[in-house]
């Protein structure tokens, strides 16, 4: 996807160029971590400019919010929430539109006829009278030398040709064939590859550090303080692990995290027992508790999780005296730049960045400090701007280096009338707040509350009339992050999982009591109806095979999953099929929507099973794939994705798909074998 | 000074013998298809073929490998049956497992032409894919194997 700047002619806006040989370059604004991004951006803008698809090429568009911010997030460049065609949809077919205009205003100078009477299609523009033609790069010449049209109308989308039908993607190839540049293979001249070693608990700093082994090493440049830790530095990746190993770092824990998970967990459940500040309050369910004819209560717990994209966080900067290059698979370039340049002591505008493919994010690159980048900075600095350098975090790195999703524990209570209807509900949340101390925290806590708490259970959208939902914000020393569905990844569980108990304990089918909740959600009941319908909800199944759903809005896009699992004697179970319903507006690559699916629902069911950081006196337990378990290939179900046709904006698709999935097997675990699953993980 | 037989081409690089093969190709080579992903030989995204064998490239060592043939993802043809697959069933998302996995695929299919569900799960457990891609891994490998089996028949 390189860039074709140099026989590019027309660029009538900031979001697409035309060159002379006809390619149409689509600058994306949102980076492309595998959720389809580029591939989307680049179907609504050429779907206005009636190009050829096959002549469409993107890029990734330079720092610079003032061009490129996401309309969701104010003034800020970058990706998150499942925005990314939520945002840019208008905007981009805006573009595309304009750019369509400015070359039928071309034609129409070119050859003297009236604007009114030129065609676009396919590439093609065209004059029907004449009988004259002209592709996109004869006129890109002629369109570049008028003034840009202030606006274009859109299409109708009834006459969308690439909306909600272009379903390949642009970057396989390149993945397949092994050419695709992450900033992993970046290869500068001269360039130099850094790892750091960090303190073992969070919150620790050094003390001292002898350097001498770590230089003795054949390869190793420098040993360097930087404010995250030591660096080592050396002439290839193998060399400064090496050096890394044989370093010998004093560490100063005085101000470092010392608790356990055990400790953590005790202090959370002491928590439970307590009110919370009030996220929502309707009616009154102390009393409806009080007054109902039977009350049910259950405990949730939910572990720290590691996001571990396959690609490993790294970072390519280039530091010169008055500048700062960096090369990243960059999530969120406004913050990255502004970190960056506080490190470097530079000017915002004096740092470039170019956004290449991320292996993987699930949010981990999207961090308010932009920890990577700024460690990298802090290497090249400290090297004196000496060389490129290439800083890499090894997995072990990964998986003990904090920002994870953060601990949770959840109480329910909830009272049924002598129908087995719900008419109280009360949901109390204890765990860290992800925005605290973050430029965003004045936006998303309110009234102290982080709304990224209790997202999901705070706007409940099941009919009951006595409700409340609480939560008490923890202080740990444990860095914490968003994580793909962020609120949602532990409130979807429990609320569904719950929800399913309220069912049970009532006599109501699972489906029917939702139906009957949720009668004011169209869109809630339009994917349960369709999951449910797809997937044969109350036909029979075999012995020892059990059936459970699960619906959940999150990013303003609605999943219903309904999931069939097969349970053996030993009580291990295998996820047979998973049939998943999504509502999320206009389709615009349904392709890629069923690969989100099946990819959330993957990374949902991943950490269910046997994802989980635990500590130790503060320091991480796990160090690596051998004991922060992903999903593997031999326990994946077969997943159908149905998309409720609609007309409706489009909302994202990267996230929700992750929150129904485990309540949903949890659920249908419940129905083989009675038995509640209310611990994440749930083990092997 | 070192050999290194990859993809055909003959090179030469003055490399510690213990450098894991994977910092060869990619440190050293400049072939950077093969992926880093743990170093610790339990992802497999940085799969290669040593002497047509799948092994993670990060737990072979520099001076095991010497002389023996070595495949990278750059050393399968564009054409092959198994990318067209990957690319027929639009596999990768994120992509950078894949390189792993088709070269894992590759070996899969080269000892055993028509793989059972079963056999196709017990080889490529070793991989991971975050992003979840698993479902249509199984359905290219699927492909790719019919079509070696029956090549004019699939491809007309």
């Amino acid at each position: 996807m390189s860039a074709s700047s140099k026989t590019s002619v027309y660029a009538p806006n900031p979001f697409v160029r035309i060159a002379s040989d006809g390619t149409v370059t689509v600058v994306a604004k949102h980076f492309e971590a595998g959720q389809g991004a580029y591939t989307g951006l680049a179907t609504i803008l050429a779907e206005e400019l009636n190009a050829d698809f096959g002549q469409v090429r993107v890029e990734a568009a330079p720092a610079d919010e003032r061009l490129y911010n996401n309309l969701r997030f104010g003034q800020l460049q970058g990706t998150g929430g499942s925005t990314a065609i939520a945002n840019s949809y208008t905007q981009y077919r805006e573009a595309g539109a304009k750019a369509r205009a400015g070359l039928i205003a071309a034609a129409a100078k070119h050859w003297g006829v009236p604007a009114g009477e030129i065609g676009v299609e396919k590439g093609q523009v065209s004059h029907a009278p004449s009988g004259r033609q002209a592709d996109f790069g004869q006129l890109a010449v002629i369109a570049a030398g008028l003034a840009p049209p202030e606006a274009a109308g859109l299409k109708d989308p009834a006459q969308f040709t690439l909306i909600g039908h272009q379903d390949t993607r642009l970057d396989i190839e390149s993945k397949v064939n092994g050419t695709a540049e992450y900033a992993m293979d970046v290869r500068l001249p001269g360039m130099l590859t850094a790892v750091v070693a960090r303190p073992p608990r969070f919150g620790g700093t050094v003390k001292s550090f002898e350097a001498a082994a770590a230089l003795a090493v054949p390869g190793v440049t420098d040993v360097l303080a930087i404010p995250q830790g030591v660096a080592v530095v050396a002439e290839n990746t193998w060399a400064a692990i090496r050096g890394r190993a044989v370093l010998s770092v004093d560490w100063d824990e005085s101000a470092a995290e010392t608790r356990g998970t055990g400790e953590l967990l005790a202090e959370y459940r002491a928590l439970l027992e307590k009110p919370g500040l009030p996220a929502r309050k309707d009616g009154d369910t102390d009393a409806a508790l009080s007054g109902a004819v039977r009350t049910l209560e259950a405990n949730f717990e939910f572990p720290y999780l590691a996001h571990a994209p396959l690609e490993p966080l790294n970072c390519v900067v280039r530091l010169g005296q008055d500048e700062c290059e960096i090369w990243a698979g960059d999530q969120f370039q406004t913050v990255d730049q502004a970190n960056a340049a506080a490190a470097a002591g530079l000017d915002v505008r004096r740092v470039r960045i170019n956004t290449l493919f991320a292996g993987g994010s699930f949010g981990r690159r999207a961090n308010p400090p932009s920890d990577y980048i700024v460690e990298a900075v802090h290497v090249a600095k400290a090297l004196g701007g000496r060389a490129p350098v290439h800083l890499v975090w090894t997995r072990e790195d990964d998986i003990r280096g904090g920002r994870y999703r953060p601990m949770y524990l959840h109480r329910l209570r909830a009272g049924l009338d002598a129908d087995g209807n719900p008419v109280a509900w009360q949901q109390r949340i204890v765990g860290q707040s992800l925005q605290a101390n973050t430029p965003f925290e004045n936006a998303l806590v309110v009234d102290g509350i982080d709304l990224t708490s209790v997202e999901g259970a705070q706007d409940l959208p099941y009919a009951i009339p006595n409700l409340s939902v609480e939560l008490h914000t923890t202080t740990i020393g444990v860095p914490v992050l968003w994580w793909r569905s962020v609120g949602s990844t532990h409130t979807a569980y429990a609320i569904e999982v719950f929800l399913d108990e309220l069912a049970q304990a009532g006599g109501r089918d699972p489906l029917e009591l939702r139906r009957r909740l949720l009668a004011n959600q169209p869109r809630h009941l339009g994917v349960l109806e369709l999951a449910a319908a797809k997937a044969g909800w109350g036909t029979p199944l075999p012995a020892g095979h059990g059936r459970g759903l699960a619906v959940h809005k999150s990013f303003d896009t609605h999943v219903a999953q309904v999931a069939e699992v097969a349970v053996a004697e030993d009580g291990t179970f295998g996820v047979e099929r998973v049939v998943c319903a999504v509502d999320c507006g206009v389709a615009v690559n349904p392709a890629v929507i069923r690969a989100q699916m099946e990819g959330g629902i993957t990374f949902g069911l991943s950490a269910a099973l046997g994802e989980a950081v635990t500590l130790d006196a503060g320091r991480v337990v796990q160090s690596g794939f051998g004991d922060y378990k992903l999903l593997r290939f031999g326990r994946h179900p077969r997943i159908e994705v149905h998309i409720v046709p609609s007309t409706e904006a489009p909302t994202g698709v990267g996230e929700p798909g992750v929150p129904p999935i485990a309540p949903a097997v949890a659920n249908a675990v419940f129905a083989a074998t009675g038995k509640r699953l209310r611990t994440l993980p749930w083990g092997r | 000074m070192a050999t290194f037989m990859v993809n055909g081409q003959r090179y030469q690089a003055d490399v510690d013998p213990e450098m894991p093969l994977l910092w060869v190709l990619r440190d050293v080579l400049n072939l950077t298809g093969t992926k880093f992903g743990c170093g610790q030989g339990l992802c497999w995204g940085c799969t290669v073929l040593i002497a047509g064998k799948a092994r993670p490239s990060c737990t072979a060592k520099a001076g095991s490998v010497q002389g023996k043939e070595i495949t990278t993802i750059e050393g399968i043809p564009a054409d092959h049956p198994l990318k067209r697959a990957w690319v027929a069933e639009q596999v990768p998302q994120c992509g950078y497992c894949q390189p792993g996995q088709i070269m894992h695929a590759f070996a899969l299919l080269s000892e055993n032409p028509e793989p059972s569900e079963a056999e196709i799960a017990k080889v490529m457990e070793r991989n991971l894919c975050r992003c979840g891609t698993y479902v249509r891994i199984e359905k290219a490998i699927r492909r790719a194997a019919a079509e070696l089996r029956a090549p004019r028949e699939v491809r007309s």
